[in-house]
């Protein structure tokens, strides 16, 4: 009898332990595969540590990054650089302040105006796309004309070459990091906007909007509950890899003197702009800023195209 | 007074510069309630785009509806969008082919089924929910609140053509329309699907319209029978009366190129030659005279019209219609066992077993030989 009611017992706790798949969304999945790519992984590690070093990196800068350590020795002959030291490890730049200092704090510039930038893009972009997206998706003759009109003033936005948009965005306003962060942002909504109108064009013409349609479900919710979430995966996809982007092309406008003027407040770009004068004594100066950013970009990119194959439906099993 | 009653429905698709294209031009047939009435005809031939039409799902632009559609005295085709969308999941609802791609991916199937009870019955919240799980267990789908949490991508085929069966019927519809509702399921499904529709028409008597290119879901579900080819109903009757005796040329094409179980090895499959391309416009003959075997001068001069050459009820657009029944023992092999189809028991009296064919032998490979059908008339068709 015992060994009924045992064997009973062991079964059902066999079968209560087994997982039970409660709705494992597309996100859920998505998730899953992330952890899993060792693209991912990576570009998500570099993400991390350049997000915590531009958090904590003016508290565990050694020196202020404005300090300039004159040590008497310095100027006394041609070569007036002082290379990665035990005080200074990664020397000293151009007037004599703690390069290493510099870097760390930099980093929160950078990755402000990464961030800011393309939050700026991606949201106003996403809000024009959708709005013309879903105005096909409602179809008749007012949803079409809202979309052509919509479309042509991205298009206009299109033919402008991005470095020059930006450059008169930043002309217009004056030299500051704010001005940066506009001016890469503005660059960057048409981008989305194509992007959402183009993903829900696609899902508009699917079988489960017709299928939706057969159920007499409304144009309003097929628009914003169907077609809507089916279209956001390339989008967010895109933001990862646009903050790479827009870090390269913020460093490239403080490189061309339009960023952040304010000496108090190291950013990478500036700093390879600087560099490039000294780059003959002393090149390492430029290969700090620049091989951060490039770093940085990297990781974005990483995690954005490990993204894309995570949230790619055909490669959903 | 029919249910459903199509009346010279004509689809006409326009694009500038190019000449007009008839889809569907001139087809009638009427829906009973409670009653099944299948729209058989190959790819192309405008069975889909009728569908479409009736149920104003048609693009608005290049498109020309013509004729009219009576849905319990009111035309259907000219109903205002608004109307036809209140109409459409409540009165009138569809079953689609791909049941994967006719769900949304990215929502759980809950939220699509109460979608649509929230939409016409009001219900929301737990009533929805509830509710919800209740048509999913109707519809067979065992642990109903478990599979409403889930994703389509986790639900077999067959389940998720259960689950859009389900949000059809939600608000209990009056008239059913399945575009090929098996096709995308293999066989044991299919059968399943077909069981599932017959139940549900049985109990609640709503009307369905089958389209289909499978003569042997025809044979099973089907009540009434129109056959369509380039757009047009070539041949109507009873499901018995048009397997005993196809008498379009085409029809009759369509039942002989089926293989059977008990044809000697190696006896080549019989296709209707030509292919849906081979045609002519209706208004100089008979569209399908490049392909038929027994076409006459007869056939080039204008459209053929609907007559009753064999049967009263049984329509066939044709002038050399096929009218000695030589290949009826063929066609037996196609139509399930009369137990097998309630009411048919009458209309196989006439054609009793002869006792000897080894086509009347109570095999259970009869059951497949209703299956391979449609396989087989697929290949004819493409």
């Amino acid at each position: 009898m015992s060994t009924k009611t045992d064997k009973i017992d062991r079964l059902a706790e066999l079968t209560a332990s087994t997982e039970t798949s409660t709705g494992a969304s597309l996100w859920v999945e998505a998730w899953r595969r992330l952890k899993g790519s060792k693209m991912a992984v990576i570009g998500a590690c570099i993400i991390g540590a350049f997000v915590v070093v531009a958090i904590v990196g003016p508290w565990v800068a050694p020196y202020s990054p404005t300090a300039q350590l004159w040590r008497g020795e310095v100027f006394t002959n041609q070569n007036i650089f002082v290379g990665p030291r035990a005080e200074n490890w990664l020397g000293l730049d151009h007037l004599a302040r703690d390069e290493f200092s510099r870097m760390l704090v930099g980093a929160r510039q950078t990755l402000l105006v990464g961030i800011v930038a393309t939050l700026l893009g991606f949201t106003i972009g996403a809000l024009i796309g959708g709005a013309s997206g879903a105005a096909l998706v409602l179809g008749g003759k007012v949803g079409r004309r809202i979309d052509t009109v919509v479309m042509r003033v991205i298009d206009i936005m299109l033919a402008l070459p991005s470095l020059l948009l930006a450059v008169s965005i930043a002309a217009v306003l004056g030299q500051s990091l704010t001005t940066v962060m506009i001016a890469v942002g503005v660059v960057q909504i048409p981008v989305f906007a194509r992007l959402l109108r183009g993903a829900m064009l696609a899902q508009g013409g699917s079988d489960y909007v017709l299928a939706a349609r057969a159920l007499g479900v409304r144009k309003r919710r097929i628009a914003l509950g169907h077609v809507l979430p089916n279209s956001l995966s390339p989008v967010i996809v895109q933001a990862t890899l646009s903050l790479a982007t827009a870090i390269i092309e913020a460093a490239a406008l403080s490189y061309l003197g339009l960023g952040n003027p304010d000496a108090a407040e190291p950013e990478w770009g500036v700093m390879l702009a600087q560099a490039q004068d000294y780059f003959d004594s002393a090149p390492m100066l430029a290969i700090y800023p620049a091989l951060g950013i490039i770093v940085t970009a990297l990781g974005f990119t990483l995690l954005g195209e490990a993204m894309r194959e995570a949230l790619d439906p055909k490669l959903r099993s | 007074m029919a249910l459903l009653s199509v009346d010279e429905l004509t689809v006409t698709f326009t694009q500038r510069g190019r000449r007009d294209v008839k889809a569907v031009s001139g087809v009638s047939f009427d829906v009973d309630q409670g009653q099944v009435v299948g729209l058989v005809g190959e790819s192309g031939c405008g069975k889909s785009v009728t569908s479409l039409a009736l149920m104003g799902l048609l693009p608005s632009r290049g498109v020309k509806v013509g004729g009219r559609a009576d849905f319990d005295g009111t035309d259907l085709l000219t109903l205002s969008g608004r109307r036809m969308r209140d109409l459409r999941g409540s009165q009138l609802a569809m079953i689609f082919q791909d049941p994967l791609s006719s769900l949304n991916p990215v929502v759980p199937i809950g939220v699509q089924v109460t979608e649509i009870l929230t939409r016409h019955r009001r219900l929301k919240g737990e009533a929805a929910r509830k509710e919800a799980a209740s048509l999913l267990d109707r519809v067979g789908i065992p642990d109903p609140d478990r599979r409403l949490k889930e994703y389509p991508h986790q639900l077999s085929g067959g389940m998720r053509q259960r689950a859009l069966i389900a949000m059809a019927v939600a608000c209990a519809p009056r008239l059913l329309i399945a575009d090929e509702p098996t096709t995308a399921l293999d066989v044991t499904i299919q059968a399943q699907i077909l069981e599932l529709l017959k139940e549900l028409v049985d109990q609640e008597g709503t009307a369905l319209l089958m389209i289909t290119h499978d003569l042997g879901v025809v044979a099973g579900l089907c009540d009434q029978v129109n056959v369509l080819y380039a757009g047009k109903v070539v041949e109507s009757a009873a499901r018995r009366e048009l397997f005993e005796a196809p008498t379009h040329p085409y029809a009759n094409g369509l039942l002989g190129s089926i293989p059977r179980l008990d044809a000697p090895r190696g006896e080549p499959l019989r296709p209707v030659r030509g292919s849906i391309n081979d045609t002519i416009a209706w208004e100089d003959g008979c569209a399908f005279a490049p392909r038929c075997d027994h076409y006459t001068l007869e056939c080039l001069q204008g459209t053929p019209v609907l007559g009753e050459p064999r049967k009263p009820g049984h329509q066939v657009r044709c002038v050399n219609p096929v009218l000695s029944g030589g290949a009826a023992e063929l066609r037996r092999s196609v139509l399930p066992e009369p137990d097998e189809v309630p009411g048919a028991d009458a209309a196989a009296d006439g054609t009793g077993p002869e006792g000897d064919g080894p086509v009347e032998k109570a095999d259970p490979a009869e059951k497949d030989a209703v299956e391979t059908a449609g396989t087989a008339e697929k290949e004819a068709g493409a």
